[in-house]
């Protein structure tokens, strides 16, 4: 009997990984196609012990290109598919991603960052920020959001589904090792009890009828003859792209009006900006807070119209400048003096951030008050 | 007046003629596929997905829904659109680069999996779209663009056994043949019997179909007949090599 295993608002306290299998089973996920590599795999260890309960399915396949294409064939099905993976994992995975940009076929991935390069650690970093980004032989016509605790996890994951769905780009949920092995209280919920209805979904292959005689066949492909024929193509997507941008793009600021300092930041890595800023305001520093949530479609003009009022800005990424490379493309114009607290696969923590900001304001290269 | 030669009913007129080369195979193995759609009823159902590679040129060849993948990646393709929706009939078609060299991986846990699906693999002995390359199932001593001394096999070893491959590999109630277009009742009888194992729920099943590339060969009509008959033949068997036993009856 297939049981609706999530009903009314509960107080959880779990593991981002185990969060991430109940978001699905919530978004009314139908199937996951995976391939063990930490920190990614209790997302399956819990949805294959959940999804036969809800009548879901999964399926271990032999790498992550395979999790990937399987991933889409469940999508060209008509399902909402999902795979998780990690570094080295989501070096494979950007090979299906790409053909699910170039043919907008709505798969959700799920990445739990690890250390790189490499085989690297299989615990944190935020390094396959460019990896997931920018990813793949293209453009980067996709859906990144970066999640930093776990209501958000539950929150975004949900979204993933529907945004994948509704504008039909691959969409990743971007979280880390930290998120993922973790324990944090959360509240998960139905979607429809909160007004979010899920967007529905339909096979874009094997439709009913036959083929040539009560529809025409459906025939997709991503190769192409002429260069004019790809031109065509590439600018159609990254139109829609644009045009979509304005309602996906999601961004947090506090204190942010009359900050002389911006601390950028995003994913977990926020958490200790979020507090960095508020120990500093307490000291009367002029110090605000930006994160992005969506990091593809990036919001530029939010943060350049926030960065030119400010006297300095601070990007904080355990990563060796990656969001900062997204930050100055966001900002390009803007005089605003940019300084980094990079810590590439290494955690960071509020203290660092405050130490580091007092440090550049001693050094007085900044007229700050 | 010209006479319309006879096509399968499910192949579509509008993309005919095909895009293969002049004397390639890929037209009579798709023939004898459609040939084999056409007499299982199964046309609403099928789901085909092709390969990079000549398979490619098929992306819109019948009148069933088609998807285009990358190189070798058209087995996990079609086998998460299975494991979806299991009421569809998914076909994989590649070449034999496609499906030996860059998607082993694939072509091997499909059918250690004992995924229900069904996997042409289209084996002219060479890389045809790029130019003529070395692959996987070049014969000992063929000159290609990457073996133009020919091939070594002290190099680069014998031509893979794909079938034989799958058959040792493969659950009981899997299917794996060898056919050839130069034998299309024999060819289109094996697509049947593969098809109609997966329509039975079976298993896995595959038939590599040896075919012809006299563009790359560099060979007249006579040469390329007389190449796939003769010289391919000599370590490629044409048969089957696993059955799936009938339910009730002895293995």
């Amino acid at each position: 009997m297939i049981k609706n295993l999530l009903q009314g608002e509960k107080k959880v306290f779990m593991t981002g990984n185990e969060v991430i299998a109940w978001a699905a089973i919530a978004a009314k996920a139908d199937i996951m196609y995976g391939y063990p590599i930490t920190p990614q795999n209790e997302i399956m260890h819990y949805w294959t012990r959940m999804a036969p309960k809800a009548g879901k399915k999964f399926l271990q396949t032999e790498d992550e290109l395979s999790a990937g294409f399987t991933t889409i064939g469940g999508v060209l099905a008509g399902k909402r598919a999902f795979t998780g993976t990690a570094g080295p994992g989501n070096t494979l995975m950007q090979e299906p991603v790409s053909m699910a940009e170039m043919m907008r076929l709505p798969m959700v991935i799920v990445i739990q960052q690890r250390g790189g390069p490499s085989t690297a650690t299989v615990i944190y970093s935020q390094q396959e920020t460019n990896l997931t980004c920018y990813g793949g032989n293209g453009e980067g016509l996709r859906v990144v959001y970066s999640t930093a605790t776990h209501q958000d996890l539950f929150d975004y994951t949900i979204k993933a589904f529907n945004t994948a769905w509704k504008y039909r780009f691959p969409t990743f949920v971007l979280a880390d090792g930290y998120q993922a092995k973790m324990r944090e209280s959360l509240t998960m919920y139905d979607p429809k009890d909160r007004g979010i209805d899920m967007v529905p979904v339909e096979p874009i292959l094997g439709k009913p009828g036959v083929p040539g005689i009560d529809r025409s066949p459906t025939h997709i492909r991503n190769t192409y003859n002429t260069e004019e024929e790809l031109y065509d193509v590439i600018m159609s997507i990254a139109q829609d792209y644009e045009k979509f941008a304005p309602e996906i793009i999601e961004y947090d600021e506090q204190n942010i009006n009359d900050a002389e300092i911006i601390i950028i930041s995003h994913g977990v890595v926020s958490r200790a900006a979020y507090g960095a800023m508020l120990e500093l305001r307490e000291q009367g520093y002029k110090v605000g807070y930006f994160r992005p949530i969506t990091l593809r479609p990036f919001p530029a003009k939010q943060l350049f119209n926030r960065a030119r009022q400010a006297k300095m800005l601070i990007v904080v990424e355990s990563a060796l400048g990656q969001l900062a490379k997204l930050v100055k493309d966001a900002i390009y114009g803007c005089a605003t003096p940019i300084e980094n607290l990079s810590k590439p696969g290494v955690g960071i923590i509020s203290e660092e951030i405050v130490e580091r900001v007092k440090t550049l304001l001693k050094g007085g290269h900044f007229n700050v008050s | 007046m010209s006479v319309e030669p006879k096509m399968p009913k499910c192949w579509r007129k509008e993309s005919k003629p095909h895009k293969f080369c002049p004397g390639c195979g890929h037209g009579l193995a798709l023939k004898a596929l459609g040939m084999a759609i056409d007499e299982l009823g199964i046309q609403d159902k099928v789901v085909f997905g092709c390969d990079i590679g000549c398979s490619l040129l098929a992306w819109d060849f019948f009148d069933v829904d088609i998807v285009q993948t990358h190189h070798g990646r058209t087995t996990p393709v079609i086998t998460g659109l299975k494991r979806a929706n299991p009421d569809l009939i998914g076909i994989a078609y590649m070449g034999d680069g496609g499906g030996y060299a860059i998607g082993s991986q694939h072509l091997v846990n499909a059918a250690t999996r004992n995924e229900k699906i069904t996997a042409i693999l289209v084996n002219n002995t060479n890389y045809g779209m790029t130019g003529g390359q070395m692959a996987p199932t070049t014969l000992p001593n063929q000159k290609t663009e990457t073996s133009p001394y020919g091939r070594s096999i002290e190099e680069t070893g014998y031509p893979t056994q794909g079938p034989e491959m799958v058959a040792a590999i493969a659950r009981d109630e899997a299917y794996a043949a060898r056919g050839t277009v130069a034998n299309m009742r024999q060819l289109k009888g094996f697509f049947k019997k593969a098809l109609q194992n997966q329509i039975d729920g079976n298993g896995f099943s595959f038939v590599e179909v040896l075919s012809t590339c006299p563009t790359n060969w560099r060979t007249d009509a006579k040469g390329t007949w007389k190449y796939l008959e003769e010289e391919m033949t000599k370590f490629f068997k044409v048969g089957e090599f696993k059955t799936p036993a009938a339910k009730g009856e002895q293995s």
